[in-house]
């Protein structure tokens, strides 16, 4: 009679812990583009990257599309190259759209800003592995700063 | 000179402690596993797990709200109050749930294990098993050692996620955030990898540590009721002072260093 | 010669600094009842915990059927135990369990038997002493004596070849002590096992014991039958049996003369 009692409770005692496991999965934790959803991958290259961090959001006029898949620095010309991992649901962009560092807010995090190109008639449409050409680097508060002192110095 | 010998000697007995501690902990689970031994477990973890369930829901309910009426009256001047979703779930997650579960479990249920076991030895329960050819390593320590290992962690998940649900009990209904930014916000802050699956790592180590502590205290207890008394306070102490002060190292090498 | 179950060859053991036995040797007969006695403090439960493999002596050597006990790896220790059985001071029944559970314990853990076979022999053991009606109690609701009565049906579960009794009189009331003295000469006689009685409680082991060991001072002070015992004159041994409060153990803790310590503190 015990030891039924006893394993009843403790069955519930782990329903408990999965109702917990579940509820943190699918209601807190972001439900983003993880690995088993398929995505594609894009590179750019930016001078400057800011504050820019792995997993930062890639962004079409405020709709997340993608996250940052990794940051590493080109070893010919010691830029770094960003890699995005972009949505399957997200296909089509032509291969003339452009990415910039943006940062939420004054104080916000920084993430890549997707312009997607105009799309004329034989337009190309960026695939798999192919890398954007058209990029602008992260805002750097200090490198501004030191620009609008020396114009000034200068005038 | 005196105090150098003092020292001496008290150094000497704690790392002997530590050995035998390790030895306990060696003999209790160097061992081949038994179905048997799973049954006992399975009690055991209805004594350490379950019977703890009730503290922990009613602490992590409390928390949460708390953490929600604090983090609303400091957001809402800086008009941030949308931040309040990740706010209570990131402490939750990444500290309270751990730390909080593991200095309850520490006082209700590490020294509820300490006093057992220190009983079993001084009623010469155990020296009995021993005679039995049974080895109350395996028979009596082994079983609470794995239940306790295994209960925290449930324990700290099921704190975090009621915290969470207290905390919107709070914010949202009471306090008027919106549900959807509560909600929204949080999941593009809180990572599975980084910010869940660390707090489990914490809460794992958190419950070796309490667990492991609180068996040994018992089962090196001096059989007297001193003895027994002075084990279940210093498991307590002792386990408290452990969590906070690894909690501080996982911390670091979780968080601290990117 | 008898043939000897137990033999405890000239074992020296100290515990931390104090000495406790110095170059022992007791041999227990196979079959019999052996008491081993001597004034409370003396270190007679150490005894038997040397004998079960519990604590290792500093020197010297104790046999059960002919093999070293201390030489024993851990595997071969319990399978020796297994064919000893020891009853505590205490008793020391699982708290958490009935004593029908506490009876049936070591059956289940070290027999394949079935349950109703194993409910066979639980009750048998508890008829044996006398305890069937209170196998649904639990060690709490017991009197102190129908727990050692339920302890010793535990200990006799598995028909062990040595039972170590450890103070098995002690704070027992004349009935209880009747009783258990009745048990011990019957379990002897009856399944034929060898005996160790530790105790203090002179007059009722010197009615069932067929040889003594008297221990005082770290040494055995003297040994035989109950008969030589009595007759001894060993001034020790006459003031153990006798329970004279001043004698070769000394009444008095060894001090300073009780003159030189009050007149000294006043000066």
């Amino acid at each position: 009679m015990t030891t039924r009692k006893t394993e009843l409770m403790v069955g519930i005692f782990v329903i408990l812990t999965i109702a917990a496991t579940l509820l943190l999965a699918l209601k807190v934790v972001n439900q983003g583009f993880s690995d088993t959803q398929s995505s594609y991958t894009l590179y750019a290259k930016f001078d400057n990257i800011g504050g820019l961090k792995t997993r930062s959001a890639v962004k079409v006029g405020g709709v997340t599309v993608g996250r940052v898949e990794s940051i590493y620095l080109d070893p010919e010309d010691f830029n770094p190259i960003v890699v995005l991992s972009v949505s399957d649901s997200y296909q089509n962009f032509p291969d003339t759209s452009s990415v910039a560092i943006l940062t939420s807010g004054l104080l916000g995090e920084q993430y890549i800003g997707f312009q997607p190109g105009f799309a004329f008639d034989d337009f190309v449409v960026l695939a798999d592995g192919d890398f954007i050409q058209d990029t602008k680097s992260a805002l750097v508060l200090e490198d501004l700063i030191g620009q609008f002192l020396f114009s000034r110095d200068s005038d | 000179m005196n105090w150098v010998i003092g020292l001496g000697a008290s150094t000497l007995a704690k790392i002997n402690g530590v050995g035998r501690a390790f030895l306990m902990l060696s003999g209790a689970l160097i061992a081949v596993p038994q179905l048997k031994n799973v049954r006992l477990t399975i009690q055991q973890l209805y004594v350490v797990g379950v019977q703890s369930l009730l503290i922990i829901m009613v602490s992590g309910l409390f928390i949460g709200m708390v953490m929600a009426l604090q983090g609303y009256t400091i957001l809402v001047n800086y008009g941030a109050e949308g931040s309040l979703g990740p706010m209570v779930s990131l402490s939750l997650l990444r500290e309270l749930g751990p730390v909080v579960t593991a200095l309850l479990f520490a006082g209700r249920a590490g020294s509820a294990l300490t006093a057992e076991i220190g009983l079993m030895k001084a009623t010469e329960q155990l020296s009995s098993l021993e005679m039995m050819a049974v080895d109350p390593l395996r028979r009596v320590v082994a079983p609470r050692i794995w239940a306790g290992v295994i209960a925290m962690p449930m324990l700290a998940l099921i704190f975090s996620a009621i915290g969470i649900l207290g905390g919107h009990l709070v914010g949202v209904d009471w306090l008027g955030v919106d549900s959807g930014s509560y909600w929204s916000i949080m999941q593009a802050t809180v990572e599975w990898d980084k910010d869940v699956v660390n707090g489990i790592i914490k809460s794992i180590v958190f419950a070796i540590v309490v667990t492991w502590i609180a068996i040994f205290k018992g089962y090196d207890a001096i059989p007297t009721s001193e003895g027994i008394s002075l084990a279940t306070t210093q498991t307590v102490v002792f386990s408290s002072l452990a969590v906070l002060g690894l909690d501080f190292v996982l911390t670091a090498l979780m968080f601290g260093i990117n | 010669m008898t043939e000897h179950l137990v033999e405890i060859q000239n074992i020296t053991f100290s515990r931390g600094e104090r000495l406790i036995y110095d170059d022992i040797s007791i041999n227990i007969p196979k079959g019999k009842i052996t008491a081993i006695m001597g004034p409370s403090g003396i270190g007679k439960t150490t005894m038997l915990r040397l004998i079960g493999g519990q604590l290792v002596p500093d020197k010297g050597d104790i046999t059960f059927k002919g093999n070293s006990i201390p030489a024993m790896n851990r595997s071969t220790l319990y399978h020796n135990r297994k064919s000893m059985s020891m009853l505590f001071q205490s008793g020391a029944l699982f708290t958490d369990m009935t004593v029908y559970d506490n009876v049936a314990f070591a059956l289940r853990e070290h027999t394949h038997l079935s349950e109703s076979v194993i409910e066979t022999l639980v009750l048998l053991k508890l008829e044996t002493v006398g305890l069937r009606g209170a196998a649904q109690m639990m060690p709490s609701e017991l009197s102190g004596g129908m727990a050692r009565r339920a302890a010793l049906a535990r200990a006799i579960a598995l028909d062990p070849e040595l039972i170590m009794y450890d103070e098995p009189f002690a704070g027992q009331d004349p009935i209880s002590m009747g009783v258990l003295v009745k048990l011990i000469k019957a379990l002897s006689e009856a399944l034929s096992v060898t005996s160790i009685v530790v105790t203090h409680d002179v007059n009722e082991v010197l009615n069932i014991a067929d040889y003594v060991y008297i221990l005082a001072n770290k040494k055995v002070i003297g040994h035989g039958t109950a008969a030589q015992i009595k007759a001894s004159d060993s001034a020790l041994v006459q003031q153990f049996l006798q329970g004279q409060a001043d004698g070769p153990v000394p009444f008095h803790y060894p001090a300073d003369a009780i003159q030189a310590q009050i007149l000294g503190a006043k000066q």
